[in-house]
């Protein structure tokens, strides 16, 4: 998501902010997530008969945690053993060029092959839709997967490209300056999540 | 990381290397791949100017530019008007003006690279110039140090050879000092420069005392065809003074790994069964060339030059 965040004026070429609890409101807390993720866990059940053929695949940071917590709930309600894959993004990005200092490369790990896998990418804020575009070309050289579906905690609107997030969390509407960050304690992504909007401005630089 | 050329390892504070070396180790993972092509550097150009023989070098950057799906242009002095005696910094505006996104460049002299980066708009990236620095080497050394030993900093790196000459023993002192390394030169008292101590590192013309308890040992190549015969008798004495084998290798510690830029020559630095097998980690120098060169294009290549941000990376 970092992709989508910078995009705002008052982030160039940044990460999002990780720290910097005092700003921001928290439109998902911990329980909000969690309860989110289990609905999700049942839609992806719903729609998809053969199981065995999910590989649940993350991008970096937010979707990590997110992703993990969906493969725990598919083994409880399907006893489905899914495995979770992380997929860096930067490298395909469509800003690279133009922006200034290149941002930080994140990790990659695909334990699995993708061919004939059902893909689902899971992020943690869908916005202008050019992360998941990233990520589905960054999926292609990989192999050849039967089918790639989309989850998002939290949709915040703005698309910029034709794509559908299959399974939404949230629709969080913002304003385009905003920034919708995942957080955890200690800036991090560990312990309890909650979701944040920090207004356009409110948070000098990101 | 706000500069955009890459002359040498001296210019680096410790977080540029610290930068360089965690992009490197992203790119790994793209070596490791069926398709190893991501599309970051689409419809750029970078050019190699080598106007010095080379192989490894000018093919890890064509490999790590292809691998970023740049478009790649070999100059070299035996393809090009650089054997017409246009002068270096004609070929370099002539090239410039082709408007490429980064510029490799080698060169016998030291301070050629600085003097092309000065007058070009496209980021420089220095492939070795003279007896002055090849930074990428260095931080290839660096990354494959981190990875076999998982850390740089406390480490003993002891150097050996023809220090005087060696770009790679400036860049690699300059490195390993800054990421924390105690760093220690060995060689015949005629290639160990005069008051190299001021760097910050200790010098040897004893073997055995260079290589007590060190982590690291790197065989630098004795350049036969430039030094046969003027600074050591014969290359025989040195095989058996200063070359590494695994009988010398018993004075560093029992889990050193042990280096070389390349090319070797087999039975003078380096024995021949060391040059192939562990505790020597050559082959993994080289692999770790085109991932760290992948880094070096990635966070260079393509920047605007922007006002005010001249200098170091």
């Amino acid at each position: 998501m970092a992709h989508e965040t910078a995009r705002s004026p008052a982030s160039p070429g940044s990460e999002p902010a990780s720290g910097g609890a005092a700003s921001g409101s928290v439109v998902l807390d911990d329980t909000g997530i969690r309860r989110a993720l289990m609905r999700i866990a049942h839609e992806i059940v719903e729609r998809n008969q053969d199981l065995g053929r999910l590989y649940l695949v993350a991008v970096p940071n937010g979707g990590i945690p997110l992703a993990r917590q969906l493969a725990e709930n598919l083994r409880q309600i399907a006893d489905a053993d899914v495995t979770v894959g992380i997929l860096d993004t930067t490298l395909y990005r469509d800003d690279l060029i133009s922006r200034g200092e290149r941002p930080r490369l994140r990790r990659t790990e695909m334990p699995s092959v993708v061919d004939d896998r059902i893909v689902v990418l899971v992020d943690d804020v869908a916005s202008t839709g050019r992360t998941i575009r990233a990520a589905m070309d960054a999926l292609m050289d990989f192999g050849r997967p039967r089918a790639v579906q989309v989850v998002a905690l939290v949709d915040r609107g703005h698309r910029e490209l034709p794509i559908r997030i299959d399974y939404v969390g949230k629709n969080i509407p913002t304003q385009i300056g905003d920034s919708v960050q995942l957080r955890g304690e200690d800036g991090g992504l560990e312990g309890p999540l909650r979701v944040v909007v920090v207004p356009a401005g409110a948070e000098g630089g990101a | 990381m706000i500069a955009t050329d890459l002359i040498a390892v001296e210019d680096l504070e410790r977080a540029d290397l610290e930068r360089i070396l965690e992009t490197a180790e992203r790119m790994q993972e793209l070596s490791r791949r069926t398709v190893k092509k991501v599309p970051t550097l689409r419809g750029r150009t970078i050019v190699n100017l080598f106007f010095e023989p080379s192989t490894r070098t000018r093919t890890s950057f064509e490999i790590a530019g292809k691998r970023l799906s740049a478009d790649v242009i070999n100059f070299s002095t035996s393809s090009s008007s650089l054997s017409k005696h246009e002068s270096i910094l004609d070929t370099a505006r002539t090239l410039d003006a082709m408007q490429p996104d980064a510029v490799v460049v080698r060169h016998q002299v030291a301070g050629v690279p600085k003097r092309i980066a000065d007058v070009l708009d496209s980021p420089v990236i220095n492939a070795g110039d003279g007896a002055h620095e090849h930074p990428t080497q260095a931080l290839l050394d660096l990354l494959t140090v981190q990875q076999e030993k998982g850390r740089i900093d406390g480490l003993t790196v002891a150097i050996v050879g023809d220090i005087v000459h060696s770009r790679v023993a400036r860049s690699n002192i300059y490195g390993f000092l800054k990421m924390g390394a105690e760093v220690r030169v060995a060689g015949p008292p005629t290639m160990l420069p005069a008051g190299i101590e001021t760097l910050g590192v200790k010098a040897f013309i004893s073997l055995r005392e260079a290589l007590d308890g060190a982590d690291v040992v790197m065989a630098l190549r004795i350049q036969l065809e430039r030094l046969a015969g003027s600074l050591f008798p014969s290359i025989r004495e040195y095989a058996e003074t200063f070359g590494i084998s695994r009988a010398t290798l018993r004075y560093a510690k029992d889990d050193a790994i042990v280096m070389h830029p390349g090319p070797v020559n087999r039975g003078v630095e380096l024995a021949h069964d060391l040059a192939d097998h562990r505790p020597s980690v050559i082959l993994d120098q080289v692999r770790n060339g085109v991932a760290l060169r992948m880094a070096v294009l990635y966070l260079l290549a393509g920047r605007e030059r922007a006002v005010g941000a001249e200098g170091p990376l």
